[in-house]
This record gives structure tokens, C-alpha cells and sequence, in this order.
């Protein structure tokens, strides 16, 4: 019952694994649109930096917080560059639905 | 309960609840606005830890920016959302198992490892009130991982670039300015004097 | 010096013949070719002067040829007494034979070729018998069983020639297996293939025994077995003998150059060479003097039923040989090879003028479809008579003194293979004559039985076909007095040939011989007289009765008429199992096993299992992903297993 009262790093990491989860769950759960691909990914990113700035706390160190802001940084590169494509897709397909792209079979 | 542990629950939970709307939310952009909570959350929890730059950086940057153009690209697609298919349930199972066992392994992986002092309370605020996160992270942002700061400023701009080189569309018929033709005209090319006899047409 | 000269002139008039034979003109391969053997042939009975008159023999060493570490050979010339007498043998016959075939060969296509190849077997004969050690003996040895390969199947638009052409080979080479074998135990046991080296301490290795596949032989007698075996081969004695007849398949020129007087007898100049070895191997000689007896009586009696000229007379060589061979046998090595001498004139002289024969009867080799032709070709029926009755050893011809020489020997040799030899020597004596007779009589007398249009175009030979048999007519007649005379070939001490043929005291026939019996010493003379006399009563004054006889005695006539069913046996044994192999080797051990494991088996294997193993490559995202992350769970799994355990 203590375990529960005191909020340790513990939890923390515990609450990044479970969001982390929760983004790989939604690449694969997902057929519909692609959108919802690259919120997961958003999530997943998320996870990690909540496991960053703990750890920072954790260890007294700001390196982590120093990380957490490139992976900011990156994240939103990213999504830019996700919708990016998503767009020109978009143009040329008429469709986002992820069941579709499947033109690398073989 | 003390305070942090209620809040710490509080915004756990809504973390995790909000993550799971984004992914089965049927409507993209209710996903996002799930997001977009799930971003305050952690931004709550991020300032419980004494991080609040960067609790702050996630609203204005993540929330403000990046869920933001989220929303734009979604509104401007002309998604048909009554053709988005069903067939959600079909592959929830599998997909639950695994992750279950994903998480369950680091969880596993967690009591393995050997993390001293895991379960003391985490300390909340800085060491003393004459530095502020900020302060701190500006102290050796700038000096020890400058490059890293450098570099990170350089994807962006090479995000930037590659955004607009893939979305630009060039269309037909636009008239434009170039430029250097308008400057480069010379007297010959654009003037020619005739010498007209009165009376007479050209 | 001259040595040079006799071996090197044929080859190199082989060489030019050869490589130009579709460029330079018929007349001029001719004449190169004629020209290298003929002065080679003046040479060779120069040389055979200085060496037999003035004792001048010499080893000319060349080239070296193999050094590796211990085993040392070089390309070199021995010429001693044994040597000279081979050269002039060999060169004077092949130059006769290349004159003659100027003539036979005129309508021929390619001519140019054909003399290419005479030279050619000229010089690999030549370096067999100059040679000084077991591998260039070697080397001539399987190279005039190559030209002989080229030449029996020169018409190679026959298949019947070709088939004739690999036969020899092929059996040839059974027998040269044997004789490789008995190289390498020559070097094993003396650590030399040098002929002097071997030679000299042939003695001192008499207890040796040679171990082979874990059984014990005596060293010697196994060398010398093997020897003989690849002289079996080469010399078509019984057992390996099959080739010789198939090999009339070719030009008779050839047959008269190869398979009478030169090639055939290689086998019997490696034993007399050898004789040195052979002395010290009884068990060996024993074998030889069966073998060689065993072939006389056998090919006599195939002989007396066959029907194509080419064929009695081959069938003739084959027993003469035997008769050679017994003579080494009970180590009367000298006998043999002046047996050999004079045999190699008259046997040529018979080809030849069967030869003449065929190519007045318009190409006609079957004596039944032939008769009644003396009057027309008289000089070829005089020269007929002059090789039979040399070779049946009638007095003063010379096949008289060295046949008595080889029948007395073995009779004195007193032990019971020698007696054996002898009687199977006598028979096959009164069988030569009788065959001989009959092929006089049956092709030349009598009521034509050939076409009108063939009796018409009877002609003699031209010239250039008539004078190289007025020359070997010359050596019928002569080269036995003048051997037995003159030169002792024959004689108890051996003084003609010295050092190149050695034979112990306690085997020393020829000194036994002055003390046989009369009987014996007249009865190859008795043999041969009441065989020409059979002869002439069956074929001229019985004319019915051979046929009547060969009725009564079907299967006696059947046996011998097939050849003893050699041919059909070494099918039934050798050439239908080889053939039933190499099919299932064919097509189920190439084809399916190797191939489908190999080529075909990996082709299709890779196609059907990336066909099946490309089902995974979806082209799906998340499925991609939720492999990795499946992947990804296995490998946690591992690594928390192996640490917790």
C-alpha cells in the first residue's frame, strides 16, 4: 500500500511503458487512416519524454530535460514531414485509409 | 494520500485514457484533440517533477504547434468519413495480447533491473528558489551540448525544406515574375523606333 | 649421329605432311614422305652395319624430360645389336609399304594425310625400339597405337572402320593398363626405369616379393606378367586378340605396315628387350610360352574357315606371333626375333599382294567371289607363292629357318610347357600350309566366279606397286640363309647379339638344340608339306568335299568359323554391362539425381520457395510493425530467460 502513496520513479516509468504500449497498439490496431498513424507515433514520443525528464529528476541531472527538448524538436520535424507526404498522397491516392497502401507487396 | 500522489493519479489517468481515445476514436479529429490532452496531462506531471520549461515547451510547441497542424491537414484533406471502413474489432485481440506481453516484459524488465532508491519519492522542486528551471537548462544548453543545439536547429530547417518541396504544386497558367529576365532587358529587345512616312500605317 | 637421323626424318616428313596436307599437292606429300623413310631405311642398314660388323653400338642421350626428385628420364636413342636389326626391320618395311602406297592410294581423297600417318607411325616405332628406358618405350608404345587408331579408321566416312578403329584402341589399351602396371612395380622395386639400371640388378632382386592388395608375389615374376600383358595387347594374343581382324577395316597398306610387320610386333621385341627380367621370372615364361602356343594353334584354326582374303591373312599373323612368343617363352629370345625378320617380309609381301588382288578384282575381298585369275596377274600370283611357301617353312625360303629354330627349341627346352609349345606349334604349322594353300587355290584357281565385268577389268598392279614386292619377294627368299648363315642370329652363344639379349646358362635352348633328334628337327617340314598336300586335294581335286566336311562337323565348323565366340562373349560380358551402366548413369544418376539436386533441383527449390516464403511481403505497414514488435517480445523473452536462469 505504501508502494502506491509514495510516488517514486517507479510509477513513472510504469506510466511511460503503459503510454508507450498504448502507441504500438494503435499502429497495428489501425486500418482506417493514416492520421491516426502518426498520432501514435506523437504518443510514443510522448511516453519517452515523461521517461526522460523522470529519470532527470531521478538522477538530479538535467541531460534529460536537455533530451527531452531534442526530441521535441524532432517530433515536430517529423510531423511535419509525415503530413507532408500524407498530403501529396492524399492528392494522388483520393484516399487515406491505411488498407490501401500496399504497393510494396511481393 | 498526500497531494502528489493524488495528482499524480489524476493526470496518470488521463494520460492514459486520453491515449487510448486517440487510437480508437473513429473521427480523426477527435483523435487529435485527445492528443491534445493527453499533452496537458503530462504537461501537469512535468511541472509536478520541477520541469516546467519543458512543460511549458510541450503546450506551446506540441499542443499549440504540431497537434495544430494536425488539425489543419485534416480539415483541408477532403477526407469522406462515412467511407472510413469498420473492421475494427477483428484484429483488437491479437493486437491487446501482444501488447499486453510488451508491457508486461518491461515491467519484468523493470523489477530486474537493479534501480536503487526506485521507489523514493521524487523530489518536486529545485534545490533552492535562486535558479529557475529555465535558468538552468539555458546554463548548459548553450555550452555543453551546443553542437546538439546546432544540429537540432539544422533538421528543422531541413524539415522545412522537405515539407514544402513535397507539397509544392507548380500549376499551369500562373503567371509569375522572374525576376532577372525583367532586369536583364535591354533597349534593343523592347524598343525598335520606325521611322513612319505621315500619312501611312506601320 | 645417324641414329638421329633415322628416328627424326620420318617425323619430320610427318609433320610437314600433315600440317600441310590441304595445301600442298598429292605428288609432293608423296615424295617428301617416300623420301624421309627411304633414306631413313639406307641409313638404318648402314647403322645396322657399324653396330652388327664393327660392334659400334651407342646410348644418344637427347633431352631430359621428367626429373622429379628420384624418378629421371630422358629422351634418349640406345641403339645395340637388337635395336639395328628392329631399324632395319621397321624402316625397310615402311619404306616399301609408303612406295606402295603411292600407288594404291592414287584415287583415293587424301592421299596427303594417309602418308602423314604412315610417317607418323614410322617414328613412334622408331623411338619404341631406340628407346633406353621403360617410359619412352612407353611413349612410342601408346603413340603407333594411335596412329594405328588413325589409321584403321582413315576412311572415317565408314562406320564400320571406325567402329574397327576404337575397338584397337580400346583393347589396346586393356592390355597397356597391364603394362603401365608393370612400369610403376619397375620403379617401385628398382627405383629406376632406366634399362641399364633395371637390367644390372635384375639379379640381385630375384626374392623380392611385391605386396598388392595385401597379397605376396614374387617381384619379379609379377613385373614381367604384367609386361607380357600389355604385350598381349599390343601383339593381339589370345584373350586380347579381338582387334586384330576388325582392324582389315583399313587401307591394306596399313595392314601391311602395322599389322604384320612393325606394330604387332612390338609386343615381342619389349620381351626380348626384357629378356634380362624374364630370365629370372620362370613363372612368367611359362605363361608367355602357353599363351604364345595356345595363339598359334587357335588363330590356325579360325584361319582355315574364314572367306575374306584380308582376314586369313590376318588371322596368320596372329598365330605367327604366338610362335614368337613361345620361342621367348622358353627363352630362345633370338629365334623369336629373327622369326620376327622374316616374318615381317613375308607377312608384308602376302598383305601386299592381297592387296594387288583386291585392286585388280575391283575391291573385291570375299576368295568365294574370286577364281580362275593366275593367268591374268601371274607376277602377283608368283610373288603369292613365294610368301606362302616362306611362310610355311619350306626348305631355303625364309620363314624355313627361323620356324625349325622356334619348333626345335621348344622342343628341346625338355620341360612339358616347352612340349606342349612344340606339338601345338607343329599342328598349327600343318594348319598354316593348309590354309595358305587354300587361299592360293580357292582366289586363284578354279572356275571364275566373279562377274563378267570384273573378269574384265583385270589388270596387273602399275609398277609402283610391284617393285616394293619384288623387294620383299628379295627378303622372303634371302633374310632367312642370310640371317641363319651368315649372320648366326641363331646360334648357342649369342654372339650376334651380345649384350642386348640375355639368357641364363641352365635356359640356353639353343645350344640344345644340335642334340634333338632327326624326327624332330623334319617334322615342321612333314607338317608343312602334308598341309599343302591336303590343301590341294580339298580345294583342287575334291572341290566338294570342304563343304561336305564342314557339314559333318557342324559345330566344330560354327566354332571355329565364329571365332571361337570372342567376340560374342567379351559382348555379352564387357560391352552390354558397360552399356547397360553407363544408361542408368545417364539418365537416372545425371539426370535426376545430379540434376535435380543440383541445377534443376536448386532452380526449382529456389522458385517455389520464394514463391511461398513471398506470402509474408504484404506491402502492409502495420503489419511490418507488429512483427517487429512480435520480434522484439521473443528476443525480451530470451534475454530475461537467460538472465534469470
Amino acid at each position: 500500500m505504501n508502494a502506491f502513496l509514495e510516488i517514486g520513479l517507479i510509477h513513472y516509468i510504469v506510466l511511460s511503458s503503459l503510454l508507450f504500449t498504448i502507441g504500438t497498439l494503435g499502429i497495428f490496431i489501425n486500418r482506417k487512416n493514416v492520421i491516426t498513424l502518426l498520432l501514435s507515433i506523437e504518443l510514443m514520443l510522448l511516453s519517452v519524454n515523461i521517461n526522460f525528464v523522470a529519470f532527470s529528476a531521478y538522477l538530479g541531472n538535467l541531460t534529460g530535460q536537455v533530451f527531452t527538448m531534442f526530441v521535441l524538436t524532432v517530433a515536430a520535424a517529423e510531423a511535419a514531414i509525415g503530413l507532408a507526404i500524407l498530403v501529396v498522397y492524399f492528392r494522388n491516392r483520393g484516399t487515406i485509409a491505411v488498407e490501401d497502401i500496399h504497393m510494396m507487396r511481393g | 494520500m498526500t497531494l502528489a500522489a493524488i495528482l499524480f493519479y489524476l493526470f496518470s489517468i488521463t494520460a492514459v485514457i486520453a491515449g487510448t481515445m486517440v487510437i480508437s476514436l473513429k473521427n480523426p479529429v477527435h483523435s487529435v484533440l485527445s492528443l491534445i490532452v493527453a499533452f496537458f496531462s503530462v504537461a501537469w506531471l512535468f511541472i509536478m517533477l520541477g520541469a516546467e520549461f519543458i512543460s511549458m515547451l510541450l503546450i506551446i510547441v506540441y499542443a499549440g504547434a504540431v497537434a495544430v497542424l494536425f488539425l489543419f491537414v485534416i480539415m483541408m484533406m477532403d477526407i469522406n468519413f462515412a467511407e472510413l471502413r469498420q473492421g475494427f474489432a477483428k484484429y483488437l485481440p491479437v493486437g491487446v495480447i501482444v501488447a499486453g506481453l510488451f508491457f508486461l516484459e518491461l515491467f519484468v524488465m523493470l523489477k530486474l533491473s537493479n534501480i536503487k532508491g526506485g521507489m523514493l519519492p521524487l523530489s518536486c522542486a529545485p534545490p533552492s528558489t535562486a535558479t529557475s528551471n529555465t535558468m538552468e537548462l539555458g546554463k548548459i544548453l548553450y555550452t555543453d551540448y551546443f553542437y546538439a543545439f546546432e544540429i537540432a536547429g539544422l533538421v528543422l530547417l531541413v524539415a522545412m525544406i522537405g515539407a514544402i518541396v513535397l507539397t509544392l504544386r507548380h500549376k499551369e497558367g500562373v503567371r509569375r515574375q522572374n525576376i532577372g529576365r525583367q532586369v536583364s532587358r535591354t533597349v534593343e529587345d523592347s524598343i525598335t523606333i520606325v521611322k513612319v512616312e505621315s500619312g501611312k500605317g506601320i | 649421329m645417324l641414329a638421329y637421323f633415322i628416328v627424326f626424318l620420318p617425323v619430320l616428313a610427318a609433320i610437314y605432311t600433315g600440317l600441310g596436307c590441304r595445301i600442298i599437292s598429292v605428288r609432293h606429300a608423296q615424295i617428301v614422305t617416300c623420301l624421309g623413310t627411304i633414306i631413313s631405311a639406307i641409313l638404318s642398314w648402314v647403322l645396322f652395319y657399324n653396330v652388327v660388323m664393327q660392334g659400334a653400338g651407342a646410348t644418344v642421350e637427347i633431352l631430359p624430360w621428367i626429373h622429379s626428385d628420384e624418378f629421371m628420364v630422358n629422351w634418349s636413342l640406345k641403339v645395340d645389336q637388337l635395336t639395328a636389326v628392329m631399324l632395319v626391320v621397321v624402316t625397310s618395311v615402311s619404306a616399301l609399304v609408303h612406295v606402295y602406297s603411292v600407288g594404291y592410294m592414287a584415287h583415293d581423297e587424301h592421299p596427303q594425310r594417309f602418308m602423314a600417318y604412315l610417317s607418323l607411325f614410322t617414328f613412334f616405332m622408331l623411338m619404341l625400339v631406340t628407346a633406353n628406358d621403360f617410359v619412352q618405350l612407353f611413349f612410342g608404345w601408346e603413340g603407333v597405337g594411335l596412329s594405328s587408331y588413325l589409321l584403321i579408321g582413315f576412311w572415317d566416312k565408314k562406320p564400320s572402320a571406325n567402329a574397327a578403329a576404337m575397338k584397337a584402341f580400346i583393347v589396346n589399351r586393356i592390355g597397356d593398363f597391364g603394362f603401365a602396371i608393370g612400369i610403376f612395380s619397375v620403379f617401385m622395386i628398382f627405383g629406376s626405369v632406366h634399362f641399364a639400371d633395371v637390367f644390372a640388378a635384375a639379379p640381385s632382386k630375384i626374392n623380392e616379393t611385391i605386396n598388392i592388395a595385401g597379397m605376396q608375389f614374387p617381384a619379379l615374376d609379377f613385373i614381367c606378367v604384367m609386361l607380357f600383358i600389355g604385350a598381349m595387347g599390343k601383339s593381339a594374343q589370345i584373350g586380347l586378340h579381338t582387334w586384330l581382324p576388325d582392324a582389315m577395316e583399313g587401307p591394306t597398306p596399313v595392314s601391311a605396315l602395322i599389322h604384320a610387320a612393325t606394330m604387332v610386333t612390338a609386343g615381342v621385341f619389349l620381351v626380348a628387350r626384357c629378356s634380362p627380367l624374364f630370365e629370372y621370372a620362370p613363372h612368367a615364361l611359362m605363361m608367355v610360352t602357353a599363351v604364345g602356343a595356345v595363339t598359334c594353334l587357335f588363330a590356325g584354326t579360325i584361319a582355315i574357315t574364314q572367306n575374306d582374303i584380308k582376314r586369313i591373312i590376318a588371322y596368320s599373323t596372329c598365330s605367327q606371333l604366338g610362335y614368337m612368343f613361345f620361342a621367348c617363352g622358353v627363352s630362345a629370345y633370338s629365334a623369336g626375333i629373327f622369326h620376327l625378320m622374316t616374318h615381317a617380309f613375308f607377312k608384308a609381301l602376302l598383305f601386299l599382294g592381297a592387296g594387288s588382288v583386291i585392286h585388280a578384282m575391283s575391291d573385291e575381298q570375299d576368295i568365294r567371289n574370286m577364281g580362275g585369275i593366275w593367268k591374268k596377274i601371274p607376277i602377283t600370283y608368283a610373288l603369292f607363292w613365294i610368301g606362302s611357301l616362306a611362310l610355311a617353312g619350306i626348305p631355303f625360303f625364309a620363314g624355313y629357318f627361323s620356324k625349325d629354330a622356334i619348333l626345335e627349341s621348344a622342343y628341346a627346352a625338355d620341360t612339358n610347357i616347352g612340349h606342349f609349345a612344340f606339338y601345338m606349334g607343329l599342328a598349327a604349322a600343318f594348319l598354316t600350309a593348309l590354309y595358305s594353300w587354300r587361299l592360293i587355290i580357292i582366289a586363284f584357281h578354279g572356275a571364275p566366279r566373279a562377274s563378267d565385268e570384273t573378269m574384265h577389268h583385270i589388270h596387273e598392279s602399275p609398277n609402283i606397286m610391284l617393285v616394293p614386292l619384288y623387294f620383299l619377294a628379295l627378303g622372303a627368299v634371302v633374310s632367312g640363309a642370310a640371317g641363319y648363315y651368315i649372320l648366326h642370329m641363331v646360334s648357342g652363344d649369342g654372339a650376334f647379339w651380345q649384350d642386348s639379349i640375355k639368357v641364363l646358362e641352365e635356359h640356353n635352348v639353343l645350344e640344345k638344340i644340335h642334340h634333338i633328334p632327326t624326327l624332330v628337327k623334319l617334322s615342321p617340314l612333314i607338317a608343312g608339306i602334308s598341309g599343302i598336300g591336303l590343301a590341294y586335294f580339298l580345294y583342287m581335286f575334291r572341290p566338294g568335299l570342304p563343304g561336305k566336311i564342314a557339314a559333318a562337323f557342324r559345330p566344330i565348323y560354327k566354332f571355329f568359323y565364329n571365332k571361337w565366340y570372342f567376340d560374342e562373349f567379351y559382348d555379352w560380358l564387357f560391352v552390354r554391362p558397360a552399356k547397360r551402366i553407363g544408361r542408368f548413369l545417364w539418365k537416372i544418376f545425371d539426370i535426376k539425381i545430379i540434376d535435380g539436386f543440383g541445377p534443376n533441383g536448386a532452380a526449382f527449390i529456389t522458385r517455389f520457395s520464394s514463391i511461398r516464403f513471398g506470402v509474408v511481403q504484404t506491402g502492409y505497414v502495420y503489419h511490418y510493425a507488429f512483427v517487429m514488435m512480435v520480434g522484439l517480445i521473443g528476443f525480451i523473452t530470451w534475454y530475461i530467460y537467460r538472465s534469470l536462469g
